[in-house]
């Protein structure tokens, strides 16, 4: 059986294409102001017998396309463990929401925590931050890890951490040290989630903050464990939700 | 059930509600109620009369208060479960349940309150303060309680805008608490007497503690017929059936709930149910709904799952216990009655063992698959014991979900998403 997983999120939409569990492609697209159509054109390649869809965008998916959707816990649950049989943890970071879940047996989720109102410490986050500094995401990342120390980020909302930012600059503060701050604040934030539902090693960091290298060595740093990493940690949610399918 | 509606709007007017504003509650509320409630299938036939009653649930009931008082009956009304029924009918009284479950008029409420203050609390002053709601308004007295330093408060600042009389509610279970509380049953009665110009006699005591427990027993039938697979109500229409309990006739209500109870038992033995078989069972604990908050319950059957039953004060708590109806003073059953209130175990008590105890009683008697532990936001008293809840849930072998939240709709996209993910865990 050929499955299509698809992972709609608010910053993009992951694809995964499987054929009986192996990967036989994947893609990642904007999601934009028309997520839908963006769906829709992983949907009529055609490469698949079934669909199954996850992330913030599911339910309307799943009446469009008609098909089978599940949430992202259980899809990110699914996707860690089989790339990493041994995970026994997750800690997905996207676009407006993290995730942090145990895992049991078989990438069976035990139990999870995810932020309930607000974009606090996610990639939008990161993506504001980046602007107020007048950098790419890659470059805050690369000078928040040349830093030596960072400068305390007090507020972790999105809208008043960027006037604390603007604030910082103004004062003639050094960028690298505002950006590595940030990434400070975040990664305590999240290794509390972490401490709260008593995160077991070794964990599977994924979603797409995972491909922020300043971020992976402050939670690898401060998690009392391993952190695996996957090579494509943003179609995680995807290939999980592909699994599912073609699992049962 | 008339073809013509009739228009109440004479009647807010004479009570003194704001119309504008009421007539944009009601409308939400109808709304909310259609959407939650009306989109489901396969409903029992006796949930028509709910329906009818949430329809007039500021119509006819309202006209009923009014047409009692007319004619020099005095309406008592109450906020919480622990100011008993019993003594306020006996005395000749009726008692009612205030407005409270939806977000309203936060604006006006946060010029005199902390902006921090649990939804509930919020709720019954914004619909004070903006004259929204026709029990209060109807209410000769309302009776409060001191079940939590916010509510106290609140009525402190209630007492300056409506006549207003509390209860101090003891927060221990000891001798010492148990002598308290019968004083100030006792002292209710006496309010009551002084305010109804009727004497409590043994008879008309025994009479009201009869009432009542007929109609605690009705809603205990109701919630019986849930440990079935499949279950023959929604955990939104026995939630209703519930809430209603609170402001309806009596009598009336306990034969339509009879009534309800006949045909769920009907539907369980034909094995006729609102969700598959094999649906996920949920047990939900912790603070009180008040209509209209039906929130997390839609959001759990709306991703496949059934309540199948409550452990709150709009649920177990309202019905699972009775007066003895044996007691042959009046002096006999005021204790009778103070003591089976003082059974019921509220997040206030400390130690309250009693109602960890209840939940895990409950989901083994209901065979739910989880737990979900709701709290209102700023609700201390249950979110300090949401952790006590968890830890002897997760003993019994069952997971558990906590969930704190509030009245408003802003977190329910993420709600939903963790609700899901829960029930694909179990």
């Amino acid at each position: 059986m050929r499955v299509l997983g698809l992972d709609i999120g608010s910053r993009s939409i992951d694809a995964v294409w499987l054929d009986g569990e192996r990967i036989v492609d994947w893609a990642v697209a904007d999601s934009g102001y028309d997520p839908g159509s963006a769906s829709a054109v992983f949907v009529e390649r055609d490469a698949h017998d079934v669909v199954v869809v996850t992330g913030y965008g599911r339910r309307v998916a799943k009446e469009r396309f008609g098909c089978t959707a599940i949430t992202e816990i259980t899809a990110y649950g699914i996707g860690a463990a089989a790339l990493f049989p041994e995970a026994a943890s997750v800690l997905d970071i996207g676009g407006q929401d993290t995730k942090v879940i145990s895992l049991g047996q078989a990438g069976r989720v035990v139990d999870f925590e995810m932020n309930d109102k607000c974009a606090a410490g996610t990639g939008k986050f990161l993506e504001v931050m980046a602007r107020a500094l007048g950098f790419s995401l890659e470059e805050m990342a690369a000078v928040s890890r040349g830093a030596e120390s960072g400068i305390a980020i007090s507020s972790m909302c999105t809208v008043f951490a960027e006037s604390e930012v603007t604030g910082l600059v103004h004062r003639g503060e050094d960028r690298a040290r505002i950006a590595r701050g940030l990434h400070d604040a975040i990664a305590k934030r999240t290794l509390g989630s972490l401490k709260r539902i008593d995160a077991q090693s070794p964990l599977v960091f994924a979603g797409g903050v995972a491909k922020n290298p300043a971020m992976v060595d402050l939670i690898t740093g401060g998690f009392a464990g391993e952190v695996l990493v996957p090579d494509e940690s943003q179609i995680v949610g995807a290939y999980g939700a592909a699994l599912s399918a073609a699992r049962s | 059930m008339s073809d013509q509606p009739v228009d109440y709007h004479p009647m807010w007017d004479e009570l003194g509600l704001d119309l504008p504003s009421h007539d944009a509650l009601l409308e939400a509320v109808g709304q909310l109620y259609g959407d939650a409630y009306l989109t489901q299938e396969d409903r029992p036939k006796g949930m028509d009369y709910l329906d009818f009653v949430v329809s007039e649930v500021h119509g006819l009931r309202i006209k009923e208060l009014d047409d009692f008082r007319k004619t020099g009956g005095k309406v008592f009304g109450t906020f919480c479960l622990y100011v008993p029924e019993e003594i306020i009918r006996a005395a000749g009284g009726w008692s009612v349940g205030l407005c409270s479950g939806a977000e309203f008029a936060y604006d006006q409420v946060e010029q005199i309150m902390p902006r921090n203050t649990c939804a509930l609390i919020k709720s019954f002053m914004g619909f004070k303060l903006a004259k929204v709601c026709p029990y209060l308004e109807s209410a000769d007295l309302v009776i409060g309680e001191t079940t939590c330093d916010g509510k106290k408060k609140a009525y402190e600042l209630l007492g300056e805008l409506h006549n207003t009389w509390v209860m101090e509610l003891p927060q221990m279970k000891r001798e010492q608490d148990v002598a308290l509380w019968k004083a100030e049953v006792r002292e209710l009665l006496k309010k009551a007497e002084e305010l109804t110009g009727n004497t409590v006699t043994a008879e008309s005591l025994r009479a009201a503690i009869k009432e009542v427990n007929d109609k605690r027993c009705a809603l205990q039938r109701i919630a019986a017929a849930c440990t079935a697979d499949p279950a023959p109500i929604s955990g939104k229409d026995r939630l209703l059936a519930t809430q209603v309990a609170f402001y309806d006739d009596v009598p009336r209500f306990t034969q339509m709930m009879n009534a309800l109870a006949d045909e769920l038992e009907g539907r369980v033995a034909s094995g006729e149910g609102v969700a598959p078989k094999g649906a996920k069972r949920v047990l939900v604990t912790g603070t009180p709904m008040a209509l209209p908050n039906w929130k997390i319950h839609d959001i759990i059957e709306k991703a496949g799952a059934v309540v199948v039953g409550e452990e709150m004060c709009t649920g177990s708590r309202y019905y699972q216990d009775l007066v003895p109806e044996d007691g042959d003073t009046v002096d006999e059953m005021v204790d009778a009655i103070a003591e089976k209130y003082l059974g019921i175990n509220c997040a206030c008590f400390t130690p309250n063992k009693g109602r960890t105890d209840d939940v895990i009683r409950l989901a083994k008697a209901y065979g739910a698959d989880g737990v979900i532990d709701l709290s209102l936001q700023f609700c201390g008293l249950y979110e300090m014991e949401s952790h006590g809840i968890e830890t002897a849930v997760r003993e019994a072998g069952l997971p558990v979900l906590k969930i704190t939240t509030d009245y408003s709709m802003e977190d329910a996209g993420q709600l939903s998403t963790r609700v899901e993910a829960f029930l694909e865990m179990l």
